[in-house]
C-alpha cells in the first residue's frame, strides 16, 4: 500500500462526495431529522386515549367512577353515547380506543351489596396500546371497588390494611421513551449512513464505466478499498458528533459513561457498517440492487433484530440466533450501557470485541470480493 | 400512443426481469422484511424476567408472590437472600424486574398498616418497565380489594385472605369485564403484519420510480429515449405502469404470506384492499416521480427516499400511535398517503369494516395521489423540455 495512491483515491473521492453536496447535505439532515422525531414526537407512551363512555345509570356513583377514569389522565373521555350502536361504531371507526358501558341500576345494586359488573372494551388492533390501558382500567376499577366496599359498609372499623406497592425504575426513572429511543437510534442513523452512502460506490463506478479507468490505473485493491472507506466512516463518525449532541444537549438524555469509550465503539461500528456497504457494491454491478441489497442487509437488521425496537427475548429462537450476527445488536447493546447504565470497557469488551472481528473479516470479504477484472 | 405505450412497458419489463439477481432483488426483499417484521417485532410481554428477595417469609407474601407467577406475566428466575443481591442483576441486565418484601412486612399488614411492596424495574426499555409495572400494580390492586373486603367483615380463609368464592354476592364490588375488540388475543403480530402490507408498497414503487428514471438521465440514456418519438405522458406512464405491475404481485404475495403464514385474520373486502392500494400507488408513484425531477444522480435519488421515507413511516401510525404526538405533527400526518392506508388495511384486515366507515381516508388518497401526480407530472415535463 503507497500512501500517495491511497491519498489520490480519498482525494477523489473526497472531491465526488463535495461536489455532490445535496447527497452530503442528506447525510447529515437525515440523522438531525430522526433525531428531532425520536426525540419529540414519538412515544409509545400511553395518554389521553379517547373514551366513548355508555353511562346507563346517571348516578352519582357512576359520575364518580367515570371521574376517576378522566382524573388518571390516562383517558379522554370526549364522547357520551346514548346506545350500544354508538358506542361500536366510535370503536369501529377509530374515533374512539376504548369504550366503558355502565348498567342500568349501578348505585342500586351496589347499595344492596351486589357484585355489579361494568364493561370495557379496548381497540386491540394496536395490542400495544390496548395493553397498557387495559391494565390501568383494572387497576383503577379495583381500587374505586375497594372504596365503594368500604363507603357502603360504614367505614367504622380500623383502617383496612393494603399492601403498598413502592415502585422504583432504574437507569431511567421517568420511564421516558426518549431516553431508551435516542442511544439506539444512533446506532440506526449511522447504519443509514454507512451502508447507503457506501453502497453505490462502486456500483456506481461500474454502471458509469469509470470502473475501466480505474482498473487501467496502477492502483491496488487495497489501496481503492481503504480509500473508500476513509470518507465515509469520517462523515459517519462526524454524525455521532451530531446525534450524541443533539441528544443530550437538546433532548437530555444523560451520557453516564465515558464519552471516549462512546467514539472507539462507533468507529468500530462505522468500520463494519461501511465496509458492508462496499461489499455490496463490490457484488452488485447496478446502483438500484445495491441499494435494494443494502436495504435490506443492513437497514432491516439494524433496525428490527439489534433490540433498538423490540426486545430480542421477545423473539424467536430462530431469530435470536440470526441476530447474534448482526453488529448494530452489540453496538446497541453498548450504546445503553454508556448512556444511561455509565459501563465501561470492563463490562463491554465482548461487544467490542465481536465488532472488530466483524469489521475485519467484512472488509478482508471485500478486498476478495473485487477484483481488478472487467468480466 | 397505445403502440409506443405498450412498446415502452414492455422494455421496461425486460430490463427490470432480465437479470435474474435483479428478480430476486424485487420480490425476496418484500418477503424478508414481512418475515421480519411478523416474528421480530413483538411488544407482547409474557415472561418478564424476575428476581425476589423475600425477608419476611410469611403465609402473605407467599400468597402475593404466587399470584405474581400466576399471572403468567413474571418468571422467577432467581431468589435471593439479601436486599444488596438485587442491583448486580439489574445492572447485568439479567432481570428487569425484582420484589422486595422487608422483614416486618405481614406484620404491618396484620395491624392494619400499610405495608410497602418494593418493585425495582428496569427503566431501559421504558415500554417493557412501563407494561410490567401495569401488571404489577394490577395484582396488587386485586390483592388489596380482597384485603378490604375481608376487613369489612367477608368471612376469610385461614391466612386472611379471602377467597373468590366466599366473596361473591357477601359484599358490594364492581367487578370488571374487560374484552379488547378486534384483537381478543392482544397479539402485536395482528398490529404489525397488516403494516407492513403499507411499508413495502411504498418502498418498492418509490425505490423502483425514482431509481429507473433517474438511472436513464445518470447513464445517459434519456436521450436516446427523447430523440424518439414518445411524448412525455407517454414516458411517465411507460415508467410508471410496470411499477405499479410489480408493486401488485408484491402486494399480493405480502397479502397471501400474511394470511396464509402468519394467520391473520382478513375479516373485510380483499377487493376493496386491492382498490386502496390503488389509490395509495397514486401517491407514491408521484412521489417517486417529483423525486426524480430533483435528483440527478441515483445516490442522490436513494438519499432524497430515505428522507422522505423514514418520516412517513414514523409518523404514519405504523408503530407509535398519532393521537401521541404533538397537535402540529398529528396535522402534518394528514399529508402522509400512508397513514391513510394503514387505516384502511387494519380497517379490513382487523375491524372488517367496509366502505361506509373507510370512505374518508379513500377520500384523502384519491386526492392525494391526484395531487402529487399532477405537480409531479407537470415538473417532469419542464425538466425534459
Amino acid at each position: 500500500m503507497r500512501p500517495a495512491r491511497l491519498r489520490a483515491v480519498i482525494r477523489k473521492e473526497v472531491i465526488q462526495i463535495r461536489r455532490d453536496p445535496w447527497s452530503l447535505g442528506m447525510a447529515f439532515a437525515i440523522p438531525m431529522l430522526l433525531l428531532l422525531l425520536f426525540g419529540w414526537v414519538l412515544t409509545l407512551d400511553v395518554n389521553n386515549l379517547e373514551t366513548v363512555v355508555y353511562d346507563q345509570d346517571r348516578s352519582q356513583r357512576s359520575r364518580d367512577l367515570l371521574e376517576r377514569f378522566e382524573a388518571s389522565h390516562y383517558f379522554h373521555v370526549r364522547t357520551r353515547a346514548l346506545g350500544w350502536g354508538e358506542v361500536e361504531r366510535a370503536l369501529d371507526s377509530g374515533r374512539a380506543q376504548v369504550g366503558l358501558v355502565i348498567p342500568r341500576n349501578f348505585a342500586r345494586d351496589l347499595e344492596r351489596g351486589l357484585v355489579v359488573p361494568i364493561q370495557a372494551m379496548v381497540d386491540g388492533s394496536d395490542s400495544n396500546t390496548a395493553t397498557i390501558a387495559l391494565a390501568y382500567i383494572e387497576t383503577i376499577t379495583a381500587r374505586y371497588s375497594a372504596q365503594v366496599a368500604l363507603q357502603i359498609a360504614g367505614s367504622s372499623g380500623p383502617p383496612p390494611a393494603a399492601v403498598d406497592a413502592r415502585l422504583r425504575v432504574w437507569f431511567n426513572p421517568d420511564l421516558e421513551s426518549k431516553d431508551f429511543v435516542v442511544p439506539g437510534l444512533v446506532a440506526v442513523i449511522m447504519t443509514v449512513i454507512g451502508g447507503l452512502l457506501s453502497s453505490l460506490t462502486l456500483a456506481r463506478e461500474w454502471e458509469r464505466g469509470t470502473m475501466e479507468q480505474l482498473i487501467a490505473t496502477p492502483i491496488r485493491v487495497s489501496e481503492l478499498i481503504v480509500g473508500k472507506l476513509a470518507p465515509y466512516v469520517g462523515i459517519g463518525m462526524l454524525d455521532v458528533l451530531l446525534a450524541v449532541a443533539g441528544g443530550t444537549l437538546i433532548f437530555g438524555v444523560p451520557l453516564r459513561g465515558s464519552f471516549w469509550l462512546l467514539l472507539g465503539f462507533s468507529l468500530l461500528f462505522l468500520l463494519g457498517a461501511v465496509g458492508l456497504g462496499l461489499l455490496i457494491s463490490a457484488r452488485s454491478r447496478t446502483q438500484l440492487m445495491a441499494s435494494q441489497l443494502a436495504m435490506v442487509a443492513t437497514l432491516l437488521p439494524s433496525f428490527m433484530l439489534s433490540g433498538f425496537a423490540s426486545p430480542i427475548e421477545n423473539m424467536p429462537q430462530a431469530l435470536q440466533i440470526v441476530s447474534y450476527a448482526v453488529p448494530a445488536r452489540y453496538f446497541v447493546t453498548a450504546l445503553k450501557g454508556i448512556f444511561l447504565k455509565g459501563i465501561g470497557l470492563r463490562m463491554l469488551w465482548p461487544e467490542a470485541l465481536f465488532l472488530a472481528g466483524f469489521a475485519a473479516v467484512v472488509i478482508a470479504l471485500t478486498m476478495q470480493a473485487f477484483h481488478k477484472r472487467l468480466d | 400512443m397505445r403502440d409506443r405505450l405498450r412498446h415502452l412497458i414492455v422494455k421496461e419489463l425486460i430490463q427490470m426481469f432480465r437479470n435474474p439477481r435483479m428478480r430476486f432483488v424485487l420480490f425476496v426483499p418484500p418477503l424478508l422484511q414481512l418475515i421480519t417484521y411478523g416474528y421480530a417485532f413483538n411488544l407482547d410481554i409474557r415472561c418478564v424476567a424476575t428476581a425476589v428477595a423475600d425477608l419476611d417469609r410469611t403465609q402473605e407474601t407467599r400468597e402475593i408472590l404466587r399470584r405474581f407467577e400466576r399471572s403468567g406475566y413474571f418468571c422467577f428466575q432467581e431468589r435471593v437472600g439479601r436486599a444488596a443481591d438485587l442491583a448486580p442483576l439489574l445492572d447485568a441486565g439479567r432481570i428487569k424486574l425484582a420484589l422486595q418484601f422487608d422483614p416486618g412486612f405481614t406484620q404491618d399488614l396484620r395491624r392494619g398498616q400499610p405495608a410497602a411492596l418494593q418493585i425495582l424495574v428496569d427503566g431501559t426499555e421504558s415500554n417493557t418497565a412501563m407494561i410490567a409495572s401495569g401488571y404489577a400494580n394490577r395484582i396488587l390492586a386485586q390483592y388489596n380489594l380482597e384485603l378490604q373486603r375481608a376487613a369489612v367483615g367477608v368471612p376469610t380463609t385461614r391466612s386472611g385472605v379471602p377467597t373468590a368464592e366466599i366473596l361473591r354476592d357477601r359484599s358490594p364490588a364492581v367487578e370488571l369485564r374487560a374484552r379488547a375488540w378486534y384483537n381478543p388475543d392482544l397479539k402485536s403480530r395482528n398490529f404489525f403484519v397488516p403494516g407492513v402490507i403499507g411499508l413495502v408498497i411504498m418502498l418498492v414503487s418509490l425505490q423502483l420510480t425514482a431509481m429507473a428514471i433517474v438511472r436513464e438521465r445518470e447513464v445517459g440514456t434519456m436521450e436516446q429515449l427523447l430523440v424518439t418519438p414518445l411524448r412525455p405522458i407517454e414516458l411517465i406512464l411507460g415508467k410508471t405502469i410496470p411499477v405499479a405491475l410489480i408493486s401488485f404481485v408484491d402486494i399480493a404475495l405480502v397479502t397471501a404470506v400474511a394470511v396464509f403464514w402468519f394467520r391473520v385474520p382478513i375479516r373485510g373486502s380483499l377487493l376493496l384492499l386491492f382498490v386502496a392500494a390503488g389509490l395509495f400507488l397514486l401517491s407514491t408513484i408521484g412521489i417517486g416521480l417529483l423525486i426524480s425531477t430533483v435528483s440527478r444522480t441515483q445516490q442522490q435519488a436513494m438519499m432524497a427516499m430515505s428522507f422522505f421515507f423514514m418520516p412517513a413511516m414514523l409518523i404514519s401510525g405504523y408503530l407509535f400511535p398519532i393521537a401521541n404526538m404533538p397537535p402540529v405533527i398529528q396535522y402534518v400526518s394528514l399529508l402522509n398517503p400512508l397513514r391513510h392506508f394503514l387505516v384502511i388495511v387494519r380497517g379490513i384486515f382487523l375491524k372488517g369494516i367496509g366502505l361506509e366507515l373507510l370512505w374518508p381516508p379513500m377520500l384523502w388518497l384519491l386526492g392525494l395521489g391526484i395531487a402529487l401526480l399532477t405537480l409531479s407530472a407537470l415538473r417532469f415535463r419542464t425538466r425534459l423540455e
